[in-house]
């Protein structure tokens, strides 16, 4: 007769999920240590999609770095523009005209509704609820549309540049975008009313992957990730840039800092990216929309085409850069993933002598492993959907 | 914005009268405050102003490596810090010099894992009582520090990168 022990107890495998995996949001490959369906270790290992943006940058000219910053988290490009644009302008210590910066609110929360957007729909989709996938890429693709109105780009859109920004908004993007914001509660409303009451979703995130505010703000969580778990931290509201001190707006948090905390947390941020959104554009005062600073932002199309002094200001400038001041800033803001940070080291030259990204999403995929522990081999996949890695971020 | 720094602020003026010695260098630039300190004194620095009432700086941002050939000591660890009750930034930096190791903050702060593994990574600064220093975007098995100054934009030259550079 066969020992009895030896039926019950399971040998302990490692498993290694991606970096092929569908539910592994982009190249991440997660090597999981189980003893049977039980999770004992979750050793990420990252760096499939490594393309070295930091050395990349040294050797670009200020502005041509932008574009570079869409490739990043892509899901949501233009808080990736704002936060560079923003260190490079705080060390070059510009004044923005108050147009610009009511339009880069805009962008940046349009941004955060298109993240969140992808992100909860991804997440339904990897539990198994495919509607709200397509639900939230209906709202997405509004989103988008809205984005090509206003650069002409959809996903990597450049748009930000030193000083300001590429293209005024025009009456009809400022209507349709009212209209969206309107349109967009009740549309949440949908989501909810699919997840929110739904029982295998409560099942399945639910206590699952709970860290505490302790453990989230030791391990450098930050964004939607640490506000679940009941930290109120957002740097919209404790280091306001821009113009977000003037608007009214409210930090949605958790309690438990389970999977569905998170979730919610998603959920009634985009509610208030529309607020702020409204807000905004009722708000919006006339003027320009870049800083008059010739040294550092190019002169205006119409003016290229018709003046030399200005074709040859342009090609001077767009040839040979701009200088900034010897010194290092770093600059934060409140990006969809969490805390995206630019360090940049200056020698006075065109170009940055070292540049660091700050990537929200490399920081919080840390404390998988934490979150993992004890839990089902299912529930990794809702834990690694509710902390929202993107790999462009990520492997930089 | 916050208001502006001052030179009697409580981030400079705590830090000065308790590691007076330590502190090599303080400079206030846009706003920010950054404290050079002896490479020695940083796990108490570092607990420090985690742990004191006046600061609490229970947030790690970031660690980052700063590569300046030909200058000696070569690299510069830059370490931000950020406090969620008190809502202040601080910089702190340590000077090591090329094969000089330095001390690891994982126990002070765990989000230090990853990002000096990543330093480590990519300029080969060896970092002591770490839990498992290895390479986290490069392969294990990888030849150079990437982001070092003396290291080619696109790489040494191989039988996967033609285009590279010849190896001195």
């Amino acid at each position: 007769m066969a020992n009895h022990e030896d039926i019950v107890t399971t040998k302990e495998i490692t498993l290694s999920m991606g970096p092929q995996h569908p539910s592994a949001h982009g190249v991440l490959h997660l090597v999981l240590d189980m003893q049977g369906e039980r999770i004992l270790k979750a050793s990420p290992d990252i760096g499939y999609l490594h393309r070295g943006t930091e050395k990349i940058a040294e050797n670009l000219l200020y502005f041509q770095f932008v574009p570079y910053t869409d490739r990043l988290d892509y899901m949501c490009g233009m808080t990736n523009n704002l936060a560079y644009v923003q260190a490079v302008e705080k060390l070059l210590e510009i004044e923005m005209p108050e147009r610009a910066k009511y339009i880069r609110v805009v962008a940046a929360e349009m941004s955060r509704i298109a993240g969140h957007l992808l992100s909860i729909g991804a997440w339904a989709l990897d539990l198994g609820a495919m509607t709200v996938l397509l639900y939230a890429f209906r709202e997405r693709e509004m989103v988008l549309d809205l984005f090509e109105m206003l650069c002409g780009a959809r996903m990597t859109f450049n748009y930000l540049r030193v000083g300001g920004v590429r293209r005024d908004v025009t009456p009809e993007f400022k209507e349709k975008c009212l209209e969206f914001v309107k349109l967009f509660p009740s549309r949440i409303n949908d989501y909810e009313q699919l997840l929110t009451g739904n029982r295998i979703w409560l099942k399945r995130n639910k206590g699952v992957g709970v860290i505490s505010a302790e453990n989230a703000i030791s391990l450098g969580l930050s964004g939607p990730n640490i506000r679940g778990s009941g930290v109120k931290w957002d740097i919209r509201k404790d280091e306001p840039y821009l113009v977000y001190d003037r608007i009214d707006f409210d930090i949605p948090t958790g309690e438990n800092g389970d999977c569905f905390d998170r979730y919610m947390v998603r959920i009634n941020e985009m509610r208030q990216s529309a607020r702020i959104i409204e807000q905004a554009l009722t708000q919006i005062p006339d003027g320009d929309c870049c800083a008059d600073t010739p040294e550092i932002v190019p002169p205006k199309r119409k003016d290229i085409e018709t003046n030399m002094e200005s074709l040859i200001h342009h090609f001077k400038l767009i040839s040979q850069g701009f200088k900034t001041p010897k010194g290092e800033v770093y600059s934060s803001i409140e990006a969809p993933k969490g805390e995206l940070g630019v360090y940049i080291v200056s020698d006075g030259s065109e170009k940055p002598f070292r540049l660091k990204l700050r990537v929200p999403s490399f920081v919080n995929l840390q404390s998988v492993d934490t979150m993992c522990k004890n839990q089902y081999f299912a529930d990794v996949i809702a834990i690694i959907s509710s902390l929202d890695p993107v790999f462009g971020e990520v492997d930089k | 914005m916050s208001d502006t720094i001052q030179q009697d602020s409580v981030l400079i003026r705590k830090v000065k009268d308790k590691f007076g010695q330590s502190v090599i260098d303080t400079a206030v630039f846009r706003d920010e405050v950054t404290h050079v300190i002896k490479k020695e004194s940083l796990l108490h620095v570092s607990r420090f102003l985690r742990d004191n009432p006046e600061m609490q700086f229970n947030f790690l941002v970031d660690v980052v490596g700063v590569d300046y050939l030909p200058q000696r000591p070569r690299f510069e660890v830059v370490y931000h810090l950020y406090s969620i009750p008190k809502k202040h930034r601080l910089r702190l930096k340590i000077k090591v010099d090329e094969n000089e190791n330095c001390p690891s903050v994982t126990s002070v702060w765990k989000s230090a894992d990853w990002a000096e593994r990543e330093v480590f990574d990519m300029f080969g600064i060896v970092f002591d009582n770490h839990p498992s220093l290895k390479r986290i975007y490069m392969p294990e098995d990888w030849d150079g520090f990437p982001l070092r100054k003396d290291y080619p934009l696109r790489g040494y030259k191989d039988q996967y990168n033609p285009y590279g550079e010849e190896k001195p």
